[in-house]
C-alpha cells in the first residue's frame, strides 16, 4: 500500500464518480417510474376496453404495453450499469457495509426477476393468452415492481439513517442485522414518497404525450382516454404526495437535522422559524428570499414556538451544499405545488361538468406537467442525496472516504456521459415513432402483429 | 458445508445460470454478427431475434443475481475483485448497454443506416461481452486479485494469459451453446436447413473450444500453477464429467437430437465453471482470502438463505412459465388461428 498516492487518485475520482453516479441514477429513476406506474395504467386501459368492447381502449392499452417493453428495456440495462458502479465507485461503502445493508438488493433482485419474466410473458403474450389470464399475467409485474421500489429506497433510507449494526472500536462493522437495517426510521416515509413520485411522473407524463396531440385537433377516443387515465391517477395522487411530503419533512427533522437546516437554508436556531423561499446562501446567511413567518416551525413541529435547528449546531465541514439543497428542494415543491393546482382544475371541471377542461390552456399546462413532475422527483432526489453530503453513511461515512482510488476511474465519467446522450435520443426516437406508428412492435414481442379489428376480436374472445 | 460455503454454492447457481442462459444469449448474438450479408443473413437473423426476444431481459438478471449476492455475503472479497478489475467490468456494463438497447430498439427503427448501426452494435457488443467477462474470471482464477481496495494491478489484473484464455473460452462457449439452441429452435419453427446450418455450427464450435481447452490448460501450467494444481488434482472428476459430456454432446448433435444435445452441452459447461470453484476452493480470492475470512456476519448469510428459499418459491415456477408458454407456443402455432395477411409483416 502507498497511502500517499492512493489518497491523491481517490482526490481525483470523487467528483466525477460521484456525478457518474447521479447521472446514472437520475437516469434511471425516470424509468424506474415508468416500470412501478405504467403496467397498471395499461391494465387499466386493457380491462376497461375488454369490459366495454372499446377497442379503442384496448388498442391504447397495446400501444402503452409496447411502450413499456421499450422502457423497460432501457430501465434494465441503466439498472445494470448501476450494480456494476455500487462497486465500482464507492467500494469502501460496499465492501465495509455490504453486510448491513446489501440485503435489501438481494431481494430487489428476486423482485426485478420476476419484474422481467412478467414483462416478457404480458408482451409476449398479448394475443396468444386468454384476456383474462393475460391481464392476470400483469399482477406479478405490478406487485414486483412496487416491491422493488420498497427494496432499493430501503438501501437508500439506510444511508440516511444508518441502523442495523454495530461498530467495534477500530471501526469495524459487528452484528449486522440486515433486516433491521431494512426497516430504518427513514424507509417508510422514504418508500412511500417514491412510490406516489413514481405515479405522478408516469401519470402527468403519459397525460402530456396526448395532450400535445389534442392541442393539434386530434380529439379522438384515444387521445381522450389517453390523456384521462393516467391524468386521473396522477392527479389523485398529487394531494397524497404533499401529505406524505410534510410526513417525510418531520422524519428529516428527527433524523438528520442538518439536511433540513440546509433545505431551509437556516443559520440560526430559532423557535418560530420562517419559512423561506429561494434566495441565495452566503456568509451564513440566505439573502433575497420570500419569508413566510413561523411557517417552518408550524410544518416541522406543528407548533409556532417549537425550535428548528440550524447550521449554526453543525460544523462546518460537516454541512451539505446549501444552496443546491435549497434551492432543488424549493424546486420540487414548488412544482408539486402547480401540480396540485392543475389537479384541482381537473377534478373540479370533471366533477361540475364530466369533462375535461376544453381550453388550450389546460392542455397547454398537461403539455408540460410530464417534464415538471420528472424535474420535481429529479429535484427531490438532488435534496435528499446532497442534503446528506459530506456522509455516504450518514454521520459514519464520508463519501471521499469511500469513492474507489483506482487510477484512472475518472474517465469512466465521460465515457457515461456520452452513453447516455446515445441511450436518451434513441430512446425518445423510438417512443416518438411507437407513437405515430401503431404497428412496431416492443422488443419483448416476436412479430409485429398488428392490433386490427381481427385481432382484436381474437383478443376479446 | 459452512453457511457461507452455501450462500456462495448459490451464488454459483446463478453463475452457471447466466452462463447458460446469458451465454446462449451473447452466442446468438455472435451467430448475427457472423449471419453474413444483409439478404443472406435475413433467415438466421430471424430465428435469433426469434429466439431471445421475451426472455433476453430475464437471462440477464442473473448476473444481476451475482453482484447483489457476492456484495452482501462476502463485502470485502467484491470490493476488492471490482475495484481492480473495473476496466474490463465497465467494459462490459457498457457492452451490455449496447447490446441491450440496440437490440431492444433495432426493430423500432426503419432507416436502413441506423438499423445498420443498431445491428453492428448489438452483434460487436455480443462478441466483446462475454470475452471481457472471461476475461474477470481469469484474472479471479489466476491469483490476481488481493484483498483490498483497488490493491491490485488495474491493468495486468486481466491484460495476461489466463484472462486472454478466459475471454476466448466465454466467447467460444456462448457460441457453442447458442448454436445448439438454435438448432432446437429451428426446427420448432419447422426450418430443418437453418437447423443443419446451426448444427455445423455448433460442431465446428465444439471442435474449436475443445482444442482451445486443452491449450488452455498449458497456458494455466505456466500462467496460474495453483488453478492448474487444483484442477489436474481435486478437480479430475469434475474435468472428466466436463469431457464426457462435452462428447456426448457431439454425438447426439451429429445424430440430431437436440434436446439431450442441449443438455449435455448444459451439463458440460456447468462442469467447466464448477470445476474452476473446485479448483480453487477454499479461496475466494486465491491465494490470500478464503471463502470464510470473506464472509460476512451470520445473521446476514441467514436473511440470505430464507431471501433464496422463499424467493425461490416465485421465482421458479414463474419462469417455467415464461420459458414453456414461450416454447410451446412459437410464432408458427400461435399464427395458426390469426389471419395470415396480418402476421406476415415482419417476416417479407
Amino acid at each position: 500500500m502507498e497511502p500517499f498516492q492512493l489518497v491523491a487518485d481517490a482526490a481525483e475520482n470523487l467528483y466525477p464518480a460521484r456525478m457518474q453516479m447521479a447521472l446514472s441514477l437520475g437516469w434511471h429513476i425516470i424509468f424506474s417510474c415508468f416500470g412501478i406506474a405504467f403496467p397498471v395504467f395499461t391494465v387499466f386501459a386493457e380491462w376497461r376496453g375488454h369490459k366495454r368492447g372499446n377497442a379503442a381502449l384496448t388498442d391504447l392499452a397495446h400501444t402503452w404495453a409496447k411502450a413499456m417493453g421499450v422502457l423497460f428495456a432501457a430501465g434494465a440495462v441503466s439498472g445494470t450499469l448501476l450494480s456494476f458502479e455500487m462497486g465500482i465507485l464507492w467500494p469502501g461503502l460496499m465492501g465495509r457495509f455490504g453486510g448491513v445493508f446489501g440485503f435489501p438488493f438481494v431481494l430487489e433482485g428476486y423482485a426485478f426477476f420476476i419484474e422481467a419474466i412478467f414483462v416478457g410473458i404480458y408482451l409476449f403474450g398479448w394475443n396468444r393468452l386468454s384476456p383474462r389470464a393475460h391481464m392476470l399475467s400483469a399482477v406479478p409485474m405490478i406487485v414486483s415492481g412496487a416491491a422493488g421500489a420498497f427494496f432499493v429506497v430501503a438501501a437508500n433510507a439506510w444511508m440516511n439513517n444508518p441502523t442495523g449494526f454495530r461498530l467495534d472500536a477500530d471501526g469495524q462493522v459487528v452484528d449486522a442485522q440486515p433486516w433491521a437495517a431494512m426497516f430504518g426510521p427513514s424507509t417508510a416515509a422514504q418508500t412511500v414518497h417514491m412510490l406516489l413520485a413514481a405515479y405522478m411522473v408516469t401519470g402527468f407524463t403519459v397525460a402530456s404525450v396526448y395532450a400535445v396531440g389534442m392541442l393539434r385537433g386530434r380529439r379522438d377516443h384515444r387521445h381522450r382516454f389517453g390523456l384521462l387515465i393516467p391524468l386521473t391517477f396522477a392527479v389523485i395522487f398529487t394531494p397524497v404526495q404533499i401529505g406524505v411530503g410534510d410526513w417525510i419533512a418531520n422524519v428529516v427533522a428527527d433524523n438528520q437535522p442538518a439536511k433540513l437546516a440546509a433545505m431551509e437554508a437556516l443559520y440560526e436556531t430559532q423557535a418560530r422559524a420562517p419559512l423561506s423561499l429561494g434566495g441565495l446562501y452566503y456568509d451564513d446567511e440566505l439573502h433575497y428570499s420570500i419569508e413566510i413567518p413561523w411557517a417552518l416551525s408550524l410544518l416541522t413541529h406543528h407548533d409556532p414556538d417549537g425550535v428548528v435547528q440550524g447550521l449554526e449546531d453543525t460544523p462546518v465541514n460537516e454541512q451539505p451544499p446549501v444552496n443546491v439543497v435549497h434551492l432543488a428542494y424549493n424546486v420540487m415543491v414548488g412544482i408539486g405545488s402547480a401540480l396540485l393546482l392543475l389537479g384541482f382544475l381537473f377534478g373540479w371541471t370533471w366533477w361540475r361538468r364530466r369533462r375535461i377542461p376544453t381550453s388550450p390552456w389546460f392542455l397547454r399546462a398537461v403539455a408540460v406537467s410530464g417534464v415538471a413532475a420528472i424535474v420535481a422527483m429529479e429535484a427531490g432526489w438532488t435534496t435528499t442525496e446532497v442534503g446528506r453530503q459530506p456522509w455516504i453513511v450518514y454521520g459514519i461515512l464520508r463519501t471521499e472516504d469511500a469513492v474507489s482510488p483506482a487510477p484512472g476511474l475518472f474517465l469512466g465519467f465521460y465515457a457515461v456521459v456520452a452513453i447516455y446522450l446515445v441511450l436518451t435520443a434513441l430512446t425518445v426516437i423510438v417512443l416518438r415513432r411507437l407513437a405515430r406508428h401503431h404497428d412496431i412492435s416492443a422488443p419483448q414481442e416476436l412479430d409485429a402483429t398488428p392490433p386490427d379489428e381481427h385481432t382484436e376480436e381474437l383478443a376479446v374472445r | 458445508m459452512t453457511l457461507a460455503e452455501l450462500v456462495l454454492g448459490v451464488m454459483f447457481v446463478g453463475l452457471i445460470a447466466y452462463g447458460l442462459f446469458g451465454g446462449a444469449d451473447f452466442g446468438a448474438g455472435i451467430w448475427d454478427l457472423l449471419a453474413g450479408g444483409a439478404r443472406r443473413g435475413a433467415r438466421q437473423r430471424d430465428l435469433i431475434e426469434h429466439s431471445i426476444g421475451p426472455v433476453w431481459e430475464a437471462n440477464h438478471v442473473w448476473l444481476i443475481f451475482v453482484l447483489v449476492i457476492l456484495w452482501t455475503g462476502f463485502s470485502e472479497a467484491f470490493a476488492a475483485v471490482v475495484t481492480t478489475l473495473y476496466i474490463p467490468l465497465t467494459l462490459a456494463a457498457f457492452g451490455m448497454i449496447a447490446r441491450g438497447a440496440a437490440f431492444a430498439f433495432r426493430k423500432s427503427i426503419t432507416t436502413l443506416s441506423m438499423q445498420r448501426f443498431l445491428g453492428a452494435a448489438f452483434a460487436l457488443s455480443s462478441l466483446v461481452t462475454p470475452f471481457f467477462l472471461g476475461a474477470v474470471v481469469g484474472g479471479v482464477a489466476s491469483g490476481r486479485i488481493p484483498p483490498g481496495i483497488a490493491s491490485g494491478n488495474v491493468v495486468t489484473s486481466w491484460v495476461n494469459p489466463t484472462s486472454v484464455l478466459g475471454g476466448v473460452m466465454a466467447v467460444l462457449v456462448c457460441a457453442y451453446l447458442a448454436a445448439v439452441f438454435l438448432c432446437g429452435d429451428a426446427r420448432r419453427e419447422g426450418e430443418e436447413d437453418l437447423a443443419d446450418q446451426f448444427r455445423i455450427r455448433a460442431l465446428g464450435t465444439a471442435g474449436v473450444t475443445g482444442v482451445a481447452g486443452v491449450a488452455g490448460l498449458f497456458v494455466l501450467r505456466g500462467d496460474a500453477p495453483l488453478l492448474w494444481e487444483g484442477l489436474t488434482g481435486r478437480a479430475v472428476p469434475v474435468v472428466g464429467l466436463s469431457v464426457v459430456a462435452g462428447v456426448a454432446a457431439v454425438v447426439f448433435l451429429a445424430l440430431g437430437r437436440y434436446v439431450p444435445a442441449r443438455l449435455a452441452s448444459a451439463l458440460a459447461v456447468s462442469a467447466i465453471l464448477v470445476g474452476w470453484a473446485v479448483a480453487q476452493y477454499p479461496y475466494i480470492l486465491v491465494p490470500d482470502m478464503t471463502i470464510e475470512e470473506a464472509a460476512t456476519g451470520r445473521a446476514t448469510l441467514q436473511a440470505m438463505l430464507v431471501a433464496f428459499s422463499v424467493g425461490a418459491v416465485f421465482l421458479v415456477p414463474a419462469l417455467v412459465f415464461l420459458y414453456v408458454l414461450f416454447q410451446r407456443s412459437g410464432p408458427a402455432s400461435a399464427h395458426e388461428d390469426v389471419p395470415r395477411e396480418h402476421t406476415g409483416a415482419a417476416t417479407p
